[in-house]
């Protein structure tokens, strides 16, 4: 018997849940005040959480669950017993209207098993996101899984209607990759990942009507499993800087290896390492956003792993002492924003506010920061933390109690 | 000097108010500010004379402000945005010292009111109504902490311009037609809604989670339990968290099964 719509929403929702990314920023701004239905505003936002914690910003399904790959942690492989489903594109495209309209997502993240062929998924996918803006005039935000091998036309196309593109590196090293999927090819991926780089560039470069394209307008993403390989968080680290710099992703996702039903023999079956997940996104941030270099931020770790009990941040303050205290009234940006516990807004408010003011630690407080936690790494008015910094047990005032550890 | 206002969100209440103290040279520790809790109260008119002279103009970054927080719940707001635009006659860079205590509470009620306006973005669920005529219709029931319905209602006739809506909430109501968006500032009574598509929904929700990363907290703090009572999804989360654990058990101890799909086989057969 033909499962029903909701049957198969139920097993090509679940087939989505390990793709981590749900964002729905950083587009352009549109609305539907000429027409059509939807808008996109800058900020995303997340309709509902899960209680696994993720924000719920966008339809998250795959078209199909059938695969023709057998990648070993992925729960679509064709080997796996998972029961499997498909959607027509009407179906994806009525699903992503009636949600919609009832304000339950900002769009549709459609991502796809491979069958047939890469070029038959891709057309398929790109279909649904045509008809989604064409036909019925949908201005939300769509991002688009795209299908690896899929032709340079096809993913072109895509670029027209969706907001995102992106295609997973899975895995953080080479090797890895070609052990655990072997119809996949890592430099493949890259080169696809540097076509759809120089696309964006030109379509971004001013044309002479003064009109710019629609083109990919939030840029393309990728993600890493972690955990279910042996590399260590300085090469998953140093992957993901490779990967912004030569092909300016948007984001690099992480996603801590989750056992998954009828699960491959070849993999762990732990609980997913989400302390360590969480750890290598703070370290992203930094690199990204607070002008670390990743060799500054696994330095000395041993074996290239981050201190699961203390954010990189402090962790670097704690084993760069001689750097501290900061005076706020004085340091430069780049210094400001090494002091655990400052944030990159808390920094630019400082900056502004010590034009006017000299600041001591009850101005800090006002800016909503913990004056216990940057009280030794600071120097402000009124305040010199001399003793705090040369203190042997400083670890200890930050490290978390000990807990009994939990087994699966 | 006894000012009281209606303060359901209406800047132009406070402003036109605020406008007459600075004339007549009132200083904030002078004025008393409240509200008319539906009693017949009336601001008596203003005594003395205007102080000539005074300019009233202010940095565009308070407007943006004292907006906001005019929205805010708390009773203080109107004396606290009085006291900062009295001060800004003075101190004319005050808003640019994030550290003065007059400002940095400005701040934190401004940001109250805009992650309000935020959340009824997130959290406002129509649902159809059955309606004549060509275009669709859908109501919603939503509960803010602030008066925020009015200012956040234009995001909604951005987005869904090409359907009428209603959304009632307990400090007022906006309603859009096609032509025009219309807001009050009167309480209305919950509706009693339903919608099929809010099963698919349901449906949705219960299968993205990952039981295997159980952050209950996480949720709590991004979608804390008051917005619960009218989202359709949420009478799922307990059930979701409290057979999490056992989910998980269960996929660990099955071990993965001995033979695979037919179609798998035939693939291996081809290459």
């Amino acid at each position: 018997m033909k499962k029903t719509l909701k049957q198969r929403l139920a097993i090509l929702s679940d087939a989505a849940k390990y793709d981590a990314s749900c964002a729905s920023s950083g587009t352009s701004k549109r609305d539907s005040t000429k027409g059509g239905i939807g808008s996109t505003e800058g900020s995303g936002i997340c309709h509902a959480y899960a209680p696994d914690g993720r924000c719920i910003s966008l339809l998250k399904i795959l078209m199909t669950n059938f695969c023709i790959y057998d990648c070993a942690y992925c729960i679509n492989r064709s080997s796996s017993n998972v029961e499997r489903a498909r959607f027509s594109p009407e179906e994806v495209v009525w699903l992503t209207l009636e949600f919609y309209r009832r304000n339950y997502i900002e769009g549709l993240f459609l991502s796809s098993g491979i069958i047939r062929n890469s070029d038959y998924t891709m057309e398929q996918m790109v279909r649904i996101a045509r008809d989604l803006r064409v036909k019925h005039g949908f201005n939300g935000y769509i991002h688009l899984k795209t299908i690896p091998e899929a032709s340079a036309k096809l993913i072109e196309e895509a670029g027209l209607f969706a907001d995102r593109l992106s295609i997973n590196i899975e895995l953080p090293t080479d090797a890895g990759v070609e052990k655990f999927a072997p119809q996949k090819h890592p430099k493949n991926i890259r080169r696809s990942m540097g076509e759809l780089k120089t696309a964006i560039d030109e379509a971004s470069e001013p044309t002479r009507t003064g009109r710019k394209k629609h083109f990919v307008p939030a840029g393309q993403s990728t993600q890493m499993i972690i955990g279910a390989d042996a590399a260590s968080d300085a090469t998953v680290l140093g992957t993901s800087a490779g990967l912004y710099d030569s092909y300016r992703l948007r984001r690099v996702y992480y996603s801590a290896f989750s056992p998954i039903p009828d699960s491959s023999k070849n993999l762990p079956l732990i609980k997913p390492p989400l302390m360590r997940e969480h750890r290598l996104y703070q370290a992203d941030w930094l690199y990204r956003f607070y002008g670390f270099e990743i060799g500054e931020i696994t330095a000395g770790r041993p074996g290239g792993m981050l201190d699961l009990q203390l954010d990189p941040k402090l962790a670097w303050a704690l084993a760069n002492r001689e750097s501290f205290p900061v005076d706020v009234n004085r340091a430069e940006r780049e210094m400001l924003l090494r002091v655990p516990g400052f944030g990159t807004k808390t920094v630019d408010a400082i900056l502004v506010a010590r034009a006017h003011r000299r600041l001591g630690l009850d101005d800090l407080g006002r800016l909503r920061v913990s004056v216990k936690k940057i009280k030794p790494f600071v120097v402000a008015n009124g305040w010199t933390p001399v003793q705090l910094i040369d203190r042997v047990d400083l670890r200890d005032m930050f490290a978390p109690a000990p807990q009994q550890m939990e087994l699966l | 000097m006894r000012i009281v206002l209606k303060g359901r969100g209406d800047f132009e209440e406070w402003r036109d108010a605020a406008r007459d103290l600075l004339r007549h040279g009132i200083a904030p520790q002078h004025v008393d500010w409240g509200l008319n809790q539906g009693l017949f109260e009336e601001t008596p008119a203003m005594a003395g004379s205007i102080v000539p002279g005074r300019s009233l103009t202010v940095p565009k970054a308070f407007l943006d402000l004292a907006q906001a927080m005019i929205c805010h719940s708390d009773p203080a707001r109107f004396a606290l945005a009085y006291r900062l635009l009295w001060r800004l006659q003075g101190e004319r860079y005050l808003l640019e010292v994030p550290t003065d205590p007059d400002v940095a509470r400005a701040r934190r009620m401004e940001k109250s009111v805009r992650r309000d306006d935020h959340k009824m973005t997130a959290f406002v669920r129509f649902k159809e109504v059955v309606q004549d005529g060509p275009r669709r219709a859908f109501v919603a029931w939503f509960e803010p902490d602030h008066h925020i319905v009015a200012r956040t209602a234009p995001f909604f006739q951005r987005r869904f311009t090409d359907m009428d809506w209603v959304i009632a909430t307990p400090m007022g109501s906006c309603a859009w037609d096609g032509e025009a968006l219309t807001c009050d500032d009167e309480p209305a009574a919950k509706p009693d809604l339903s919608d099929e598509t809010d099963e698919l929904w349901r449906t949705y929700f219960a299968n993205i989670f990952n039981p295997a990363r159980l952050k209950v907290k996480m949720m709590q703090t991004e979608m804390p339990k008051k917005y619960w009572k009218n989202l359709p999804e949420a009478e799922l989360i307990p059930g979701l968290i409290g057979g999490a654990e056992q989910r998980v058990r269960d996929m660990a101890d099955r071990m993965a099964s001995e033979t695979v799909p037919r179609f798998h086989e035939r693939l291996q057969a081809r290459t």
